[in-house]
């Protein structure tokens, strides 16, 4: 397990001070100035070397994406976007840094500002958590009244001005196009790539859009070097993960736990265990509802992390694992994932617009078991119809949950199937 | 996508206040010059507070104005995003989580309480203090089940509790917001499995 000494986030759950003196005394804030004047090029190698994968859910390499931004300006400034439209059900984790540490953030964003050049950054809040933007936005002006921010941001000789901005209850907002379109002023609707936001993005000026976890580990990375990050976890699946674990557990928490631990380890050991012993377990959405849910049997021995994810078919996504006891009705819980894709489709691309409506409605008459069992198969076409014929992902993120339902309980919608049409030949007779 | 409609209601005209005039022009220099129309958002929002919780055509219009924004574009804003309410809403608007992980722990529950003692969803109570709806993930799973109330999250909630709040608040009283549970925030409620050895994190 992992040791105290290795955890990124100290002040998880809000013991200590979220304020500047807090921080400081948790250590951020420290030697700022020294790091950046190693130079943009040392930092972006260094996240490179510590082999931090983006923990917004797709998983990019962040040294990698900082990378693509320009080296030198054209003329068009350049800007930070950071990500904290968290809205992936099940996940809950950046508003925990947004309220508890929200320094770490903050000292992020001027790190990653530097390093890709760009003197302004934006860190757009979905619109409901209005309590932590209040506290973000305190944090902020802490830093502003400290010197850490505006000109000569942490006397680094650099001048960084971040903004904190919130939008007004969209998922799709969290696709980073939409998000910059939202922050331009308009709907949260995905932009055709390319042009990517590196080389147009905010205002049409190279932009990077990053996740709140991906941006507050960073900080620390630099501080305590690539070497000491890249050595937690496994190869490409490197660090350390703040998990949120919801559902039927005996105790829901957020925890920071090492890349790579098991499934079971983390649900045992954190969550106090499945609800009624681990033997009531039936299934687990590992990383919030856009990935497929995997059965007990994958359970048992699956490591939780990018590539182990990948292999049996499902993802490590935001890290947000949703456990489902024997109790659930496993169809029902599904048909509330779609019925909220159907509901956060933005309506720009046909086969998600149309298609997240048809699965909805299908997935439901499943439920209630009045549906044939040809269409289980035509129901599976449909999603493979939607996925990859969108402009962004959030039409697989609404097929991929559909799937893994039919992957691992095909046997359960053709027993509700077969038990309806009994009950009506009964009633019939 | 959901079809949402501006209420038939509307009042004559709007402004804001002295103060959120102010508070608007602070926004609007957040952002370069000529991008005005990125503080949309924010001054729709301020905008509803000051009308009660919900949004009034008038308002669209204002915000446009100032921002130098076509009307249709304003109301396409006010439209596509779900937390504007177009049509009036309680003096406590209570929004109930009703996703997956909310579901799982007993949502319905919470749903079947604000039936009960608020009315039907989207309608005002029958002494207009109070209105609910069911939203999607509001971002706080691991403290499910939960609502959220005006601005406050109300977490690790059951029926029961639910059923609490709601009288409590009919009748003026202040209820705490965060987990109606014995922990503070998002650890296990059974203690602490880690951060036990950092001074201050585990509450030492």
């Amino acid at each position: 397990m992992l040791k105290d000494q290795d955890r990124i986030f100290t002040n998880l759950y809000g013991y200590d001070d979220w304020g500047l003196d807090g921080a400081r005394r948790r250590g951020d804030w420290d030697g700022t100035k020294d790091i950046i004047a190693k130079g943009k090029d040392w930092i972006i190698e260094e996240m490179k070397q510590s082999g931090l994968r983006g923990r917004g859910g797709a998983g990019f390499p962040t040294g990698l994406k900082w990378s693509f931004m320009p080296k030198e300006s054209d003329g068009r400034p350049h800007y930070l976007v950071v990500n904290a439209d968290e809205s992936e059900p099940g996940t809950c984790k950046d508003r925990e840094i947004m309220r508890h540490d929200p320094h770490k953030l903050i000292e992020g964003c001027l790190l990653a500002g530097f390093a890709m050049n760009a003197n302004a950054g934006y860190i757009y809040v979905r619109g409901e958590f209005i309590r932590e933007r209040e506290r973000l936005q305190a944090a902020v002006d802490q830093a502003y009244e400290a010197g850490l921010l505006g000109k000569n941001a942490a006397a680094s000789g650099w001048d960084f001005d971040l903004y904190v901005h919130h939008g007004a209850g969209a998922y799709i907002c969290g696709e980073e196009t939409a998000l910059i379109e939202s922050l331009e002023g308009k709907k949260g609707m995905p932009r055709l790539k390319p042009p990517f936001p590196a080389n147009a993005g905010l205002y049409g000026a190279p932009t990077t859009v990053n996740n709140v976890e991906s941006i507050a580990v960073a900080p620390t990375i630099l501080r305590r070097g690539a070497t000491w990050f890249a050595g937690l976890g496994r190869p490409n699946n490197t660090g350390t993960k703040l998990f949120c674990i919801s559902g039927h557990v005996n105790q829901p928490c957020n925890v920071e736990e090492e890349m790579g631990i098991s499934l079971r380890e983390l649900i045992d050991k954190h969550a106090g265990g499945v609800r009624g012993g681990w033997d009531n377990l039936l299934a687990v959405i590992p990383g919030g509802s856009s990935v497929p849910m995997i059965p007990k049997s994958i359970c048992d021995d699956v490591l939780m992390d990018f590539d182990s994810l990948k292999e049996v078919q499902s993802g490590l996504g935001t890290a947000a694992v949703i456990v489902m006891d024997k109790s659930t009705d496993v169809i029902k819980a599904i048909a509330r994932i779609s019925a909220f894709y159907k509901h956060e489709s933005c309506g720009q691309c046909t086969p998600c617009r149309e298609g997240t409506g048809w699965m909805w409605r299908v997935v439901e008459r499943m439920a209630r078991g009045e549906a044939d069992k040809s269409e289980i198969d035509l129901l599976l076409d449909v999603t493979k119809r939607v996925e990859g014929h969108t402009i962004c992902a959030l039409g697989d993120a609404a097929a991929w949950p559909v799937q893994g339902l039919i992957r691992h309980f095909r046997h359960v919608i053709e027993e509700r199937i077969d038990s309806r049409q009994g009950a009506a030949t009964v009633a019939a007779e | 996508m959901s079809v949402r409609r501006l209420d038939p209601n509307q009042p004559e005209s709007f402004e804001f206040t002295p103060e959120n005039l102010e508070w608007a022009k602070g926004q609007i220099a957040k952002y370069p010059d000529g991008r005005q129309a990125s503080a949309i958002i924010p001054l729709l929002w301020q905008a509803q507070k000051q009308h009660g919780g919900w949004l009034p055509e008038p308002a669209i219009r204002y915000v446009a104005d100032m921002l130098g924004m076509a009307y249709i574009r304003a109301l396409e804003v006010a439209t596509f995003y779900t937390m504007f309410n177009l049509t009036p809403v309680g003096e406590h608007f209570v929004q109930v989580c009703g996703t997956t992980p909310c579901w799982l722990r007993g949502a319905d529950e919470i749903k079947d309480a604000c039936k009960k003692h608020i009315g039907p969803e989207k309608t005002l109570s029958a002494d207009g203090k109070m209105s609910w709806m069911e939203v999607e993930c509001l971002g706080a799973c691991v403290n499910a089940p939960m609502v959220q109330i005006n601005d406050d999250y109300y977490e690790d909630l059951d029926g029961a509790k639910m059923e609490e709040i709601i009288k409590a608040l009919r009748e003026g009283k202040d209820v705490t917001p965060g987990p109606q549970s014995s922990r503070k925030t998002s650890e296990p409620i059974g203690g602490l499995t880690t951060l036990t050895e950092v001074p201050g994190a585990g509450g030492k």
